[in-house]
């Protein structure tokens, strides 16, 4: 028996064909594209052909005019499969968000049309070797040179980095202001003076491309400043707060993979002349497993569902959905590898790989540390008001 | 361009379980699915339409519940589909089969290009693509392991896939092809297409619609008739050999001779 949730049929749709894709086409090939460090080309082809990355992008720019709960429902089975394909997936989406909160009607009739096919991916660029937690520390700098901005700098560990078509990047067009002078911009692989730095070797997550960009006298036109001059942190703290949902529904997807492969070992495993399940120790941390997953699920679905519904300052809810079921993904895919044991640790079986990715889960789109600044400055906040 | 995809719904190999008193299949609670040759057969069909336009039309012979599998056919991107079905078609054999479906392509204007799967998992015969093509008057090659359109769109250039090789076949339009694994990955369903799928009003052709001779159809029309069914046994035998090794080795060799192996 498991959760009703009221789906529509149209959600019920996206997981299955999400559960479908995962089951048929990542699965497969999930443990070769880790081992390789391979970019899942042919997959990015299998989403883009059932129509997913259309999935948050209204119809008007060739989308379905899903929200945010509809892109969690399909991150999450996509994640089942594999959460390095899925963030290759969902980068595209945190890099087309700015477009569709702050594009001006031009630039996303420019470029929602293609994201939303498919045909090109997206990639969002804030982090910097200096500035991670720390996002106003950035050096990157956008100076106004008349008819062109001009672009300085390098970004650091930007996933889908040279693979992507379309950039949206965060720099500072006007140091002395402190926090009000960042801007947003749209880069196009290909501009004059932006090129692609070090590939990075990783724990986990290794089908995804992580990637510097480097920006040297690179020259864009004008109307590619993304937003309001001035509103740089402004578009990427909402980008940040409508996309850590998905983060939270990936790390659900995760842990339900690593809880299943556990639940088929521990029934299978004899030791002692029973099957492992059968010993109260891997019952309990079964039974905590399940349990955890389910609230996470219940959590993110329940904060997708507000955010749709249109509420103005989500940042602390986001935040939360988040920051919980990143950390249960963490604890039970240890968990899984330790109820499979040795075989849990060797390669042959997909835990080791599970647990390798969660990781990243607890790190990127802002440290888990960071969430729970967010949301006690959230409290601090609504405290105070009242 | 008319192209027409003849799909059939077979039982789900994977949860299927023999009765073995009565030789036959145990079909209650078994999933249907579509047969697995029959996606190659969708997706060059789709492949073709992509290429030089046109509809897909899925065209199945079947209880009232193949319905799904043009549901699902049309969620991979087929444009519309129809069910033939009618308690007269009950029992047809290959040769009842293919007039029913060619009668039904009739009445759909006739088919520039068909694409049948090679054989349907359940029956196994292989026949109805050859049989429709004779049917429809058309010329037809089985087993494609690669395609690609010819110039102008004219026709196909095919690798009809053998046990030595391929042969390499050039066809114009009209034409008949049958589709193996090889062919081509299909696609995963859209969920522009799953949406459009569940929306679908889905004809249901009978005997009449068709306008098929009655005796020629169903069990009727068919003179194969299955006179039993068997579950074949697989016996293992073993022999422990005795002695010393030296013994034992003269033993095998002479069981081997005995065999004809050596
Ligand atoms: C695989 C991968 C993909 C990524 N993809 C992208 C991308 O596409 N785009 C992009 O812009 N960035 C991306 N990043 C960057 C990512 O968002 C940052 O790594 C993350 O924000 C943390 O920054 P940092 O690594 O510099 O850690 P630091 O900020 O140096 O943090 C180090 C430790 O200190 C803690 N800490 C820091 N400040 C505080 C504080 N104030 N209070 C409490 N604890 C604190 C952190 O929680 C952490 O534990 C990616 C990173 C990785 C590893």
């Amino acid at each position: 028996m498991s959760v009703n949730y009221f789906l529509t049929e149209e959600q019920q749709m996206i997981v299955e064909l999400c559960r479908q894709i995962a089951e048929e086409k990542i699965v497969p090939v999930r443990a070769e594209l880790d081992r390789n460090e391979e970019f899942p080309w042919e997959i990015m082809k299998d989403l883009a052909q059932a129509d997913l990355f259309g999935l948050y992008i209204p119809e008007e720019y060739g989308g379905l005019g899903g929200g945010t709960f509809e892109n969690c429902l399909a991150v999450e089975q996509l994640a089942w499969g594999c959460i390095g394909v899925t963030t290759t997936f969902a980068a595209s989406a945190l890099g087309g968000y700015p477009i569709l909160l702050f594009g001006s009607k031009e630039q996303k009739e420019r470029y929602l049309p293609d994201v939303a096919a498919g045909k090109k991916l997206v990639a969002f660029g804030l982090t910097e070797a200096g500035a991670g937690s720390d996002a106003a520390a950035i050096k990157t700098t956008a100076v106004d040179a008349g008819d062109h901005w001009v672009i300085n700098g390098t970004k650091q560990w930007i996933t889908n980095g040279g693979e992507a078509e379309i950039y949206t990047i965060i720099a500072m067009t006007d140091k002395h202001k402190g926090a009000r002078g960042a801007s947003a911009f749209i880069l196009e692989k290909g501009d004059e003076g932006f090129s692609f730095g070090k590939k990075e070797k990783k724990m986990g997550l290794r089908a995804s491309s992580t990637r510097e960009l480097i920006f040297n006298e690179c020259r864009i036109p004008k109307d590619r400043l993304l937003g309001r001059r001035g509103q740089g942190f402004i578009v990427a703290m909402r980008t940040l707060d409508l996309a850590r949902p998905g983060i939270g529904a990936i790390g659900v997807g995760l842990a339900q993979a690593a809880l299943d492969e556990s639940v088929k070992y521990a029934k299978e495993r004899v030791q002692f002349g029973q099957p492992i399940i059968s010993f109260q120790a891997i019952q309990h941390m079964l039974a905590d497993m399940a349990t955890e997953i389910e609230a996470s699920r219940a959590l993110v679905y329940a904060v997708a569902r507000t955010i749709d519904g249109g509420v103005k300052n989500f940042s602390k809810l986001s935040a939360m959905s988040k920051l919980f079921p990143t950390d249960v993904a963490m604890k039970v895919t240890t968990d899984a590898v330790q109820v499979l044991g040795g075989y849990g640790y060797m390669q042959e079986y997909p835990v080791e790989k599970m647990m390798r990715d969660a990781k990243i889960l607890q790190i990127y789109e802002g440290t888990n540390q960071i969430q729970k600044n967010v949301i006690a400055q959230a409290l601090n906040k609504e405290y105070a008001a009242k | 361009m008319n192209i027409i995809v003849c799909i059939k719904q077979v039982p789900d190999a994977a949860s299927v379980k023999w009765d073995r008193e009565k030789g036959t299949l145990i079909r209650d609670g078994v999933k249907s699915v579509i047969n697995p040759f029959d996606y190659n057969a969708i997706e060059a069909a789709l492949q073709v339409r992509d290429e030089l336009g046109g509809t897909v039309t899925a065209v199945t012979m079947g209880p009232p519940q193949a319905e799904e599998a043009i549901r699902e056919a049309i969620s991979l991107g087929v444009d519309q589909g129809v069910v033939v079905s009618d308690r007269a078609f009950a029992g047809a054999d290959t040769l009842a089969t293919t007039y029913t479906l060619s009668k039904a392509i009739e009445k759909l204007g006739g088919a520039d290009l068909v694409f049948c799967g090679k054989q349907a998992i359940d029956g196994d015969t292989a026949q109805v693509g050859p049989g429709l093509s004779v049917r429809l008057g058309i010329p037809c090659v089985t087993c494609i392991g690669d395609m690609e359109v010819l110039e102008g769109g004219k026709g196909l250039r095919v690798k009809r896939m053998n046990e030595f090789g391929y042969d390499l076949v050039e066809v114009e339009f009209p034409a008949l092809f049958t589709t193996i694994a090889s062919l081509n990955t299909p696609r995963v369903p859209s969920l522009k297409g799953k949406m459009r799928a569940k929306k679908a009003k889905i004809p249901v052709w009978t005997a009449e619609d068709i306008g098929a001779d009655p005796d020629r159809i169903g069990l009727k029309g068919s003179p194969t008739q299955v006179a039993s069914t068997y579950i074949p046994t697989f016996e293992a035998r073993k022999e422990m050999l005795e002695g010393s090794p030296e013994e034992q080795v003269e033993a095998l060799v002479e069981r081997l001779k005995g065999a004809g192996i050596l």
